[in-house]
């Protein structure tokens, strides 16, 4: 285990290194440093709404409002209280946590589409409601943000969710979440307290949201309360890529935010045909392979070094018949 | 707050009510007979909306030939959404056919915006030339009786279908239990593509009647009326008909009443304050029967 963690540690240096190295090298401009940071900012929405949706089988359509709050929270916290970043940072992920506790309590009685249009109800009001608070600028935005999100902080905070959601997952509670969303009743029987887990589950996933936002404002310098922004638009974008990687795989989520964050940069040429191509994947997804691209599986060394056996020791196998057989 | 102000603002609130009634019974329509919010019905309702502007500006129809042409064109599209997007997922979960019906919704926004142009585009004055009508010092406009009498009569039309014709009976029939009905000889597929006809030319006469009464029509126009009516179903209860028309009525109101005495930022948000409140306190919504769990 130490070795294969050695190694995963290796390759994330690596692959920060190599990003600076062509940043030095002036391949990677800043453009493209931009689109790298937002990759990272979409895995952590995407990871964290896997959480929720994936792992505890509760569908919620209003990840964006947590996101919402983050930035705006931090954002106020650094630019009116001259707070620094990080503090800000977490305080703004905290808060988008404690409203995560305020809603998820009363909804997640609810189940299935009541619950996810019950949260798309509460995504919208949040964004309602920032909409309605002078202080951070209503509908013109709330601009003069410092931009202290650099790339690199923005890609060490999301290995750190993906880490602490993985270990999440695999452990008693993260289990706990699994068999309730497998059978809600059966859990209960089992004495699992089901609201508590899915409570638990609910917020941590609005404060990894949270964090996301609080980044995403300090990189941009710039937010404002549209839908595309922290409204109904961005909760749908973040659940494509949920959906589109395969709900409780993690890796899926990452593959899919990667994924589904650069391809608009390369079908740019094709900006017009960009957003029909785009919901056209996601129903053919839906038709041909509802559980996602990796379907609830995983990713990783194991998978990884038996595929890599399996794939040579058949062609050794098969050496082996030929050099009998000659 | 004078008193005729809050007589125009219930009147304006019955006038939007109406056409949120009209796209509220498709919801719960559909919902009843295959338990699948259609998000794309928002969509619909904005097709409808541009199919009749295409019908009166460009061929020059007058009004009521305008809404039935755009409202057969409208359930040609429900159809041929029910039989590409959701038909092949009958048997999935329902989350999947969600997340599908997402798609549709976002497919047929784009589609519209590149076939239409995103700018905003306005119905010609002479449609309905308007006339201001006064009872006593309460202003009432043509418009106004002219939506609301349209739903009226598009609903009654609806009851008449539902209750005293054979598809009416086989609907009710399907949306009680599909099995069941599928064993007694009903077509059940083409049943549930009838429903998604009438539904979606319900959506597309409520789209001709918002264009009219707002006077913009563009590709975005279906997200927030669609889920507003999604409420309004929820909150008569839905798979309920005449709960989607109660509903419906009162989220026009109740939107009105809140421009009148609070902030007319706020509008959209009342919408969902009042579908977490029903969720809350009566999920089964305001004509609803409780439903127990099985185990």
């Amino acid at each position: 285990m130490g070795k294969r963690n050695l190694i995963s540690v290796g390759i994330l240096a690596g692959i920060y290194l190599i990003v600076q190295l062509l940043v030095s090298r002036g391949v990677l401009l800043a453009y493209d440093l931009q689109i790298l940071g937002l990759v990272c900012i979409n895995i952590m929405l995407a990871v964290s709404l896997n959480l929720i949706n994936g792992f505890t089988g509760q569908f919620s359509i209003g990840h964006a409002g947590f996101f919402g709050i983050g930035a705006y929270a931090s954002a106020y916290l650094t630019v009116v209280h001259d707070m620094p970043f990080l503090l800000a940072l977490i305080i703004g992920g905290l808060f988008a946590a404690l409203i995560g506790i305020c809603i998820g309590l009363p909804t997640l009685r609810l189940e299935g589409d009541y619950l996810a249009i019950a949260t798309l109800g509460f995504g919208e009001i949040i964004r309602v409601v920032i909409l309605n608070i002078p202080a951070v600028g209503g509908a013109r935005g709330f601009s003069g943000i410092s931009r202290s999100t650099t790339f690199g902080t923005a890609y060490v905070f999301m290995i750190l969710t993906v880490i602490i959601l993985k270990n999440f997952i695999s452990s008693k509670h993260g289990r706990a979440c699994i068999a309730i969303r497998e059978d809600e009743l059966a859990s209960e029987t089992l004495g699992i307290n089901t609201t508590f887990y899915k409570v638990a589950a609910f917020t941590i996933g609005a404060f990894f949201a949270g964090l996301a936002g609080g980044l995403y404002s300090h990189f941009m310098g710039y937010i404002n309360p549209a839908a595309n922004q922290i409204g109904f638009m961005k909760s749908i974008d973040i659940l494509i890529m949920v959906v589109l990687g395969g709900l409780g795989s993690i890796t899926g989520s990452i593959a899919a935010a990667i994924f589904l964050t650069l391809i608009p940069e390369f079908l740019r040429s094709l900006a017009e045909y960009r957003m029909v191509v785009y919901p056209i994947i996601l129903i053919l997804i839906m038709l041909f392979r509802p559980s996602g691209l990796l379907g609830g599986k995983e990713l990783s060394w194991d998978v990884l070094s038996s595929f890599y056996r399996r794939v040579t020791g058949k062609a050794q196998k098969q050496q082996g018949v030929s050099t009998n057989g000659s | 707050m004078q008193w005729q102000i809050l007589v125009a603002q219930l009147i304006n609130g019955i006038a939007l009510g109406s056409t949120y009634a009209l796209i509220a019974l498709g919801y719960t329509m559909v919902y009843g007979i295959i338990r699948l919010i259609n998000f794309a019905h928002g969509d619909i309702f904005m097709l409808g909306a541009y199919f009749g502007l295409i019908a009166i500006s460009t061929f020059k129809l007058p009004l009521v030939p305008a809404m039935l042409l755009s409202m057969l064109a409208a359930a040609v599209v429900g159809i041929v959404l029910d039989r590409v997007a959701y038909r092949p997922l009958r048997q999935s979960p329902r989350i999947t056919v969600l997340i599908t019906a997402i798609g549709a919704s976002l497919l047929i926004q784009s589609l519209s915006q590149l076939i239409f142009g995103a700018d905003f585009r306005s119905y010609p004055d002479t449609a309905i030339p308007i006339k201001i009508i006064r009872l006593g010092s309460v202003i009432i406009t043509n418009r106004q009786i002219i939506i609301f009498g349209t739903a009226i009569v598009l609903m009654i039309l609806l009851h008449l279908i539902v209750n005293y014709t054979k598809f009416g009976k086989a609907m009710r029939a399907v949306s009680m239990d599909k099995e069941a009905a599928q064993l007694m000889g009903i077509n059940v597929d083409r049943i549930i593509a009838l429903t998604f006809a009438i539904g979606s030319a319900l959506a597309a006469a409520a789209g001709i009647l918002v264009g009219i009464l707002y006077n913009s029509v563009d590709p975005y126009m279906g997200t927030l009326p669609g889920l507003k009516a999604f409420v309004a179903a929820v909150l008569g209860g839905i798979g309920i008909i005449p709960g989607a028309v109660i509903g419906g009525f009162l989220m026009g109101i109740a939107e009105n009443l809140v421009v009148a005495f609070g902030s007319s930022t706020y509008r959209d948000a009342v919408a969902f304050a009042i579908l977490i409140l029903i969720l809350l306190i009566k999920p089964s919504g305001l004509l609803g029967k409780r439903v127990h769990e099985k185990v």
